[in-house]
């Protein structure tokens, strides 16, 4: 059963004062099946986080479709949406400061309608959401004046609030020391639900993937197992990288070794 | 214990509200003990109690002080209530209710009607030319601010200002051409004062403020979505822009009203949300109806300054927010 499919993206930033990302989306293919991870990978201003955006209903496709269960995203409501995909995203502006269990409530919004209080349910959800990241004793911290990594875990116990069926996770092991990168990713691995992740590392990428989609210069190059994608000369010819590529000695999945010698 | 401690805050703001509603009644150039006060008061509202104080004081009391009073209540209460929301939705600390272009668009409306047209239908000739320039100012700034669709904070506060500004332009140069005496009207009145307050005049801001906290009240998550941006706030299942929309109109009728009869009183709603949001944190639900309470007990004291300070005068209630408000926040700032 699959979850979520891009057929066919096409997408181009608006106007001409975004000038930040010049590319566009094209032809993009996507799938993501029940309690599967997907990772996408590609290089800076490849196109990850535009079609992330596609893909969780904030930019609207020129082209193509994007289906959620079998349902045009776009003609359901963002409401719909946020009942069934919960996304995080790499920053979390906080200019006014709420406390920890007040943003991992937030997850509860597309649950509620407008004088909705929150019940013991959603008040259990929030709480067991910040033990399954393990921030179970931050609940009245302000969030403002938690480490990166502790941020980072509190918006993915929202994400776990909300009880979405798909995950779409936008780098989120940017800022972690690598003990949190692990416990991080193992923590989404272990919650199977469907996921799609834009992973820098592609070490990372490598180790917790069911399968990859590599994306270049707005298109899906290449997708399969990690050790069907990853393979030197797509390192080669995708990220300009020479690199050996040999096989985790404990665990099997590809390993990268970077050739930094010229 | 969150809660338990939230309810006695509410309790005590509450408590402090009603005090200081009863004992300001007391002050201004005639000074009314707050014993003669309160009996004038049980027996207005309840019918018993011996008459034993002159008619002149319960003249001042229950005709021109209890009305001030109350609409000084209403319009803290308001301008804190819409600053609150305000910075949540353009996430800018610095928002406030008259940088969206409502005031200035309010003064010209009223600088208009007094230097060219004259108090055709009396005192509430200036309230309602004000209002009527607060809300095409309001569909200007809409206007302007909305592009393919989509209203972008940013863009909001700065057509606001940029409008403001115009808006500003053309009044003053209306002043500076016209007639001296009509100017000092609405100097006056610019400046801010609860002069205008009748018992007849009240329903109206009355209303604004607590149809405006209702409706403000049950957009409270989604304003807490919008306060952490614009995609997380999506990805929650919200329409960023017709939230933003819906808080826009909404703050800025209920300036429009507040404004029109009480003029510009700066810096309550600046200040009131950033203070009571150190007091019970950020979340919405918890924060309006402390920003309310805070901003009424506010108001109710700047205006017993303003009517003794330079007694039998009044001082423009604006001058004395202003100058209070931004004295107490250097102080909060540096104990910081």
């Amino acid at each position: 059963m699959t979850s979520l499919t891009l057929t066919e993206l096409a997408w181009t930033p608006p106007g001409h004062d975004h000038c930040v990302h010049r590319f566009q989306l094209r032809d993009a293919s996507l799938l993501v099946g029940a309690g599967e991870f997907v990772g996408l990978i590609g290089p800076n201003g490849s196109g990850k986080t535009s079609l992330l955006r596609c893909a969780y209903r904030f930019s609207k496709p020129e082209h193509g479709d994007v289906q959620l269960e079998h349902q045009n995203v776009w003609k359901q409501s963002a409401k719909w949406c946020a009942q069934r995909i919960a996304v995080v995203l790499q920053e979390f502006p906080d200019a006014f400061g709420l406390r920890v269990d007040e943003v991992v409530a937030m997850g509860r919004t597309p649950h509620k309608g407008l004088f909705d209080n929150d019940t013991l349910h959603d008040q259990q959800l929030v709480r067991s959401a910040l033990a399954s990241v393990g921030m179970q004793d931050f609940e009245d911290h302000a969030f403002a004046t938690l480490s990166g990594g502790e941020k980072q875990r509190v918006i993915l116990a929202r994400a776990l609030a909300q009880q979405p069926q798909l995950l779409i996770l936008d780098e989120p092991t940017n800022h972690l020391d690598p003990r949190y990168q692990l416990e991080l990713l193992r923590l989404v691995k272990r919650l199977n639900i469907a996921t799609l992740a834009s992973i820098h590392d592609l070490n990372l990428a490598a180790a917790f993937c069911d399968r990859l989609y590599v994306i270049n210069h707005g298109r899906i190059v290449a997708s399969g197992t990690p050790h069907e994608v990853l393979t030197v000369a797509l390192l080669r010819d995708v990220f300009a990288v020479e690199a050996l590529i040999d096989t985790h000695p404990l665990s099997g999945y590809p390993r990268i070794t970077w050739i930094t010698q010229p | 214990m969150i809660n338990r401690r939230y309810a006695l805050l509410l309790c005590a703001l509450g408590a402090l509200l009603l005090v200081s509603c009863v004992i300001s009644l007391g002050f201004g150039s005639a000074r009314v003990p707050v014993d003669v006060v309160w009996r004038i008061l049980l027996n207005k509202a309840f019918g018993f109690g011996e008459v034993n104080w002159s008619t002149g004081q319960e003249h001042i009391v229950w005709l021109i002080r209890v009305p001030r009073m109350l609409l000084g209540a209403l319009v803290g209460a308001g301008l804190a209530l819409i600053g609150a929301v305000l910075q949540a939705v353009t996430r800018n600390p610095l928002a406030d209710p008259h940088l969206l272009g409502v005031t200035s668009g309010a003064t010209l409306g009223a600088v208009i009607v007094v230097l060219h047209v004259g108090e055709v239908i009396g005192l509430l000739t200036l309230p309602i030319a004000a209002f009527i320039g607060a809300m095409l100012s309001m569909l200007v700034v809409l206007a302007v601010a909305s592009r393919n669709g989509r209203l972008e904070s940013d863009r909001l506060l700065l057509c606001g200002v940029a409008v403001s500004f115009v808006m500003m332009a053309a009044a003053n140069l209306l002043l500076f051409l016209g007639d001296h005496r009509a100017a000092s009207a609405v100097m006056f009145w610019m400046l801010g004062g609860l002069g205008l307050a009748r018992w007849e005049l009240l329903a109206i801001p009355a209303a604004t403020v607590l149809l405006g906290l209702l409706l403000l009240l049950g957009m409270a998550r989604p304003l807490n979505a919008l306060m952490a941006g614009e995609q997380t706030a999506v990805t929650l299942g919200l329409n960023a822009r017709n939230v933003r929309l819906k808080v826009f109109l909404i703050a800025s009728l209920m300036t429009g009203v507040l404004v029109s009869i009480s003029g510009s009183i700066g810096f309550v709603g600046l200040m009131v949300p950033h203070i009571a949001r150190r007091l019970v944190g950020a979340e919405h639900r918890r924060l309006l109806p402390v920003c309310v309470l805070l901003g009424s007990v506010f108001l109710v004291w700047v205006d017993v300054a303003a009517r003794t300070l330079i007694a039998p005068e009044d001082l423009p209630i604006g001058v004395a927010t202003a100058a209070i408000g931004g004295l107490f926040f250097i102080g909060l700032m540096r104990k910081r």
